[in-house]
């Protein structure tokens, strides 16, 4: 039983779409943002409010908010960010998979708003790449919600799959001139031999 | 209504007596003690004992380097000094303890005061705050290390000499570059 034999009885029997790949990517992305809520102060409260019934976040697909940064796509960044906790919260973002995005949440987390002070982050951009500003102070949850559709504009605009074919031949030349990354020689990738074939499933078993 | 000027230092007079320290005027009416850098520790001591005091309430500085008020004439050549508030829930009282430190650079010998922290446990953050702002060292603390700011910061910001809108960020993050690459301590 081949597997175009199968594609071939999908595609009389239940019909199909065509799409480019990048916008269905995008799509699943930008409809399943897990955010990672970094409640730093009163902005954190607004942020609860976001997830519950009235404000109601899982119309977007990111009611998941994900206390571990491996499960999370979306840093909200609510609150005052001070000294003290930037290295935290940079580490936070650095455990965080690819893709991802940060919505700093707040004049405090976008600027350091009325904290004009030695010991709060001038703005998170500074530490960290943000995607949308959201201001307020607090900002109203709507507002995070407006942010929020803001992001998943820019999603779309994205090319992933596209990211994949990226020549990376100066990229990786860069890396080994600078001792990022050790040269590999040729002969360790593996070449295609044709005369090995593929396993099948009955020799694996 | 806590007691009288009065009747607070009637009440001190014989746990003082003997003690090196004199009085000093206060503007807010309440009980301030001087004592000399090597002396303020069985000045805290006695108070702690005899008198009742079982609350520090904050230990802190002051720096009286330059604007907006001139540095007092009486200090010695003394740029910080140290208070200690101390608060009798028994007998309804507070005191001030003050000393003027020798010294102005963080980790200088004799720039530092005597820890408190055996006497009041709670005591302990605010010498660890009074580090962290001023630089003071306090001789006996257990981990005296920063409070508010992140452990690679460099400055002190409450001293007179920091500017205003901080520092920029960059100095931190080499910092903490070079925290993170040691191999014993870091985050990363």
């Amino acid at each position: 039983m081949g597997s175009l034999e199968t594609v071939q009885g999908a595609l009389e029997n239940e019909g199909f779409l065509a799409t480019r790949l990048d916008a269905f990517v995008n799509w699943g992305r930008k409809n399943s943002l897990w955010p990672m809520p970094l409640g730093l102060s009163c902005c954190g409260i607004e942020m609860m409010a976001l997830v519950g019934p009235r404000y109601d976040i899982a119309r977007f697909g990111a009611e998941a908010m994900r206390f571990s940064p491996r499960q999370a796509d979306l840093m909200i960044v609510a609150g005052t960010l001070t000294w003290k906790m930037a290295e935290v919260a940079r580490t936070i973002y650095d455990q965080m998979p690819d893709p991802k995005w940060v919505i700093s949440m707040g004049v405090c987390s976008s600027t350091g708003g009325m904290y004009d002070s030695y010991s709060v982050v001038q703005g998170v951009d500074s530490i960290l790449p943000v995607d949308v500003y959201v201001p307020g102070c607090p900002p109203r949850p709507d507002a995070v919600l407006d942010g929020l559709m803001k992001l998943q504009k820019k999603i779309e605009l994205e090319r992933p799959v596209q990211a994949l074919f990226k020549d990376r031949t100066a990229d990786n030349e860069w890396l080994e001139g600078h001792g990022k990354i050790q040269k590999q020689p040729n002969d360790s990738v593996p070449q295609y031999d044709p005369s090995v074939g593929v396993a099948s499933d009955e020799e694996n078993g | 209504m806590s007691r009288s000027l009065e009747a607070t230092r009637e009440r001190l007079a014989p746990i003082l007596a003997g003690l090196d320290h004199k009085e000093e005027e206060s503007r807010d009416g309440m009980l301030t003690l001087r004592a000399p850098q090597d002396g303020v520790r069985a000045v805290l001591a006695g108070l702690h004992a005899k008198a009742g005091y079982e609350l520090c309430t904050i230990v802190t500085a002051v720096d009286h380097d330059e604007a907006p008020t001139p540095r007092p004439q009486d200090t010695g050549g003394a740029r910080f000094e140290v208070v200690w508030q101390l608060h009798s829930i028994t007998s309804n009282d507070r005191v001030r303890v003050k000393c003027w430190l020798a010294g102005e650079e963080p980790g200088e010998a004799g720039f530092s005061a005597p820890t408190v922290m055996d006497l009041w446990p709670g005591a302990a953050y605010f010498e660890r705050e009074c580090f962290d702002m001023f630089g003071i060292g306090f001789d006996g603390h257990e981990g005296l290390k920063r409070l508010m700011m992140p452990d690679a910061y460099e400055y002190y910001p409450l001293r007179k000499e920091f500017p205003h809108g901080g520092i920029e960020p960059d100095r931190l993050y080499k910092a903490w570059d070079k925290q993170r690459r040691q191999p014993s301590g870091g985050t990363a």
